[in-house]
């Protein structure tokens, strides 16, 4: 279960791997690494009955696709069959999927599996998974330490070697933090690339979802398998017709904009060590590196921190106690049953971006507010376009410092905020970036962000891939 | 910007059907005034002759024929979520005094 996807699929059809073995080493490793916390429910009995399904397949001599027998680990946000979906919050406890996700079903169409759920920050709201409303994730790399979030439980499963691959959501840079935090790989693809139907909504205008895994390879087909057009969200974008697991190029000739913004103040020193020496080994390896300057990067957080809680607030308000989710049985009447429901069942960071969100979207601030940030959104991707019309890459670090203690931001959620400030950027842009380990501060990981224009995401996947290639 | 006063809390708070404790209220008028502080330096930002985006790939009017297909949804797993039904209605508490 320690190889490339591509390798256990291959073995899993070859017959030489059972998928019902994989599914029970996979199970196995759950339930030794329970103290970390990343999972909160195993889909066992769906899993084995899906392994016994492929195996069968194979000794029918059919074949059960790219990803035969490879079992997966999803972010509890995503409708999956064989569990609660509770996107970790007491809302949504025992809430049964009448549905699969699309990136769910594409997935389970190549052959893979879900074993498990993971943890997040309840609606993916945090950075951390302290927000989650059941229990924090520990970072493996340290216990003490968080793993990141909002897919802390998905990056930390990767780092466990729970399952090869996991699934998470990227609103803010929900893949990428975790990603950088834990050592791990995490993508962030173009918006629109992968589907969002079946999975709890967050912020829709920068919602995304993609692949934490071990190497870029891994993450490239895993993208490869979930993207295209999808019938059931309209805000899906046509996929490349060469497959995104052709990784080729590398870094000769490249011209990598180092962003100026990221590499100054803010950033932790040792941090930024790390990335500079990242950076002098992309030119070793011919790529031409020169500096790049998008002046409004500075504002991408107040920007993102309206957006966000705006688009928070709308598409909680289904959340009222009446068609699924919690209820309160002291309800007297409708507004009363509205009111108690969201109160018990929203836990505090959910509850303090639904005030933000209504507030900047109420009438008398809605232009000073909402319309002010998405109209300094439209100069963020103006930015963006012009520094792309003279790089092919931008890149910089992922996050300003390496993996927090627990409960060292839990007081003060602007502080919390302030840590999705280097990722925020590529969400308001809908550009496709993705998180690669670079170094060690202490033991812990650092990561390397790069970024690519919109839909050039087999390009971000062969720089990433030559870049890690450098470090095997 | 000004410190929210308790009164802004309610308000916020009656439009998005959240009842707040004491102390949730206090805690609030804090954290969300320091929240709208640090968002305050857009207002600073030269935004002239630009308009505001909210749909980042270019889509515009993405339509589809109006017409029934099969995803597959089964009616009764829609139902299972429900916290309180009447055969195939939704029960709710009276809306009307």
């Amino acid at each position: 279960m320690d190889q490339s996807i591509a390798d256990i699929a291959r073995d899993v059809s070859a017959g030489k791997l059972k998928a019902a073995d994989l599914v029970e080493e996979s199970l196995r490793r759950i339930e030794e690494a329970a103290g970390y916390k990343a999972i909160i429910a195993a889909t066992a009995e769906r899993a084995r009955e899906r392994a016994r399904f492929i195996d069968e397949q194979v000794r029918a001599g059919k074949k059960p696709g790219r990803l035969a027998g490879v079992p997966f680990i999803a972010k509890d946000n995503f409708l999956v069959f064989g569990a609660d979906t509770t996107a970790a919050s007491n809302i949504l406890k025992g809430f049964e999927a009448p549905y699969q996700s699309t990136a769910i079903k594409k997935l389970e169409a190549e052959g893979a599996i879900c074993v498990a759920k993971a943890n997040l920050d309840a609606f993916a709201h945090g950075s951390s998974t302290e927000n989650s409303d059941f229990f924090t994730t520990l970072n493996p790399r340290d216990k003490t330490r968080v793993p990141g979030g909002s897919s802390g439980g998905s990056a930390a499963a990767v780092v466990l070697g729970l399952a090869p691959f996991a699934l998470g959501t990227d609103t803010g840079g929900s893949i990428r933090l975790p990603a950088s935090f834990t050592g791990s790989v995490g993508l962030k693809p173009t918006y629109g690339l992968v589907s969002r139907s079946g999975v709890v909504a967050m912020a829709s205008s920068t919602d995304c979802i993609g692949p934490l895994t071990r190497t870029v390879e891994d993450a490239a087909l895993v993208l490869d398998v979930m993207a295209g057009r999808d019938d059931l969200d309209s805000t899906t974008i046509e996929r490349d017709t060469d497959s995104y697991t052709d990784l080729d190029g590398g870094l000769g000739g490249k011209v990598v904009g180092i962003i100026k913004e990221y590499m100054d103040e803010g950033l932790d020193a040792s941090v930024k060590t790390e990335v500079e020496k990242a950076i002098k080994q992309l030119e070793a390896a011919g790529a031409v590196i020169k500096e790049v300057s998008l002046p409004s990067l500075p504002l991408a957080l107040a920007v993102y921190y309206i957006i966000c809680p705006a688009e928070v607030s709308s598409n909680l308000s289904r959340y009222d106690g009446q068609r699924f989710g919690y209820s309160d049985r002291d309800a007297k009447d409708l507004d009363d049953s509205y009111e108690l429901s969201r109160s018990k069942g929203f836990g505090a960071e959910a509850k303090r971006r639904i005030m933000i969100g209504t507030h900047v979207l109420s009438s008398g601030y809605y232009d000073a507010y909402y319309k002010k940030a998405q109209t300094v959104r439209t100069k963020l991707i103006r930015e963006f376009e012009k520094a792309f019309q003279s790089v092919d890459f931008l890149v910089g670090p992922t996050a300003p410092n390496v993996a927090f203690k627990i409960g060292q931001n839990t007081a003060d959620p602007l502080q919390m905020y302030l840590i999705d400030i280097m990722t925020v950027a590529a969400n308001l842009a809908g550009v496709p970036s993705i998180s690669v380990p670079c170094g060690e501060v202490d033991g812990l990981p650092v990561g390397l962000q790069l970024m690519a224009p919109q839909r050039a995401d087999r390009a971000l996947l062969s720089a990433a891939s030559a870049y890690e290639e450098l470090n095997v | 910007m000004a410190k929210l006063s308790r009164d802004d809390v309610l308000k916020l708070a009656r439009l998005a059907r959240l009842r707040l404790s004491d102390d949730e209220v206090s805690k609030l008028q804090d954290e969300l005034s320091e929240i709208l502080g640090y968002v305050e330096m857009l207002q600073k930002v030269d935004t002239d002759g630009l308009e505001p985006t909210s749909q980042v790939t270019g889509l515009t009017n993405v339509t589809r024929p109006d017409e029934v297909r099969d995803y597959g949804y089964k009616p009764d797993d829609l139902f299972k979520n429900l916290p309180a039904k009447d055969g195939r209605c939704i029960k709710t508490k009276r809306i009307l005094g």
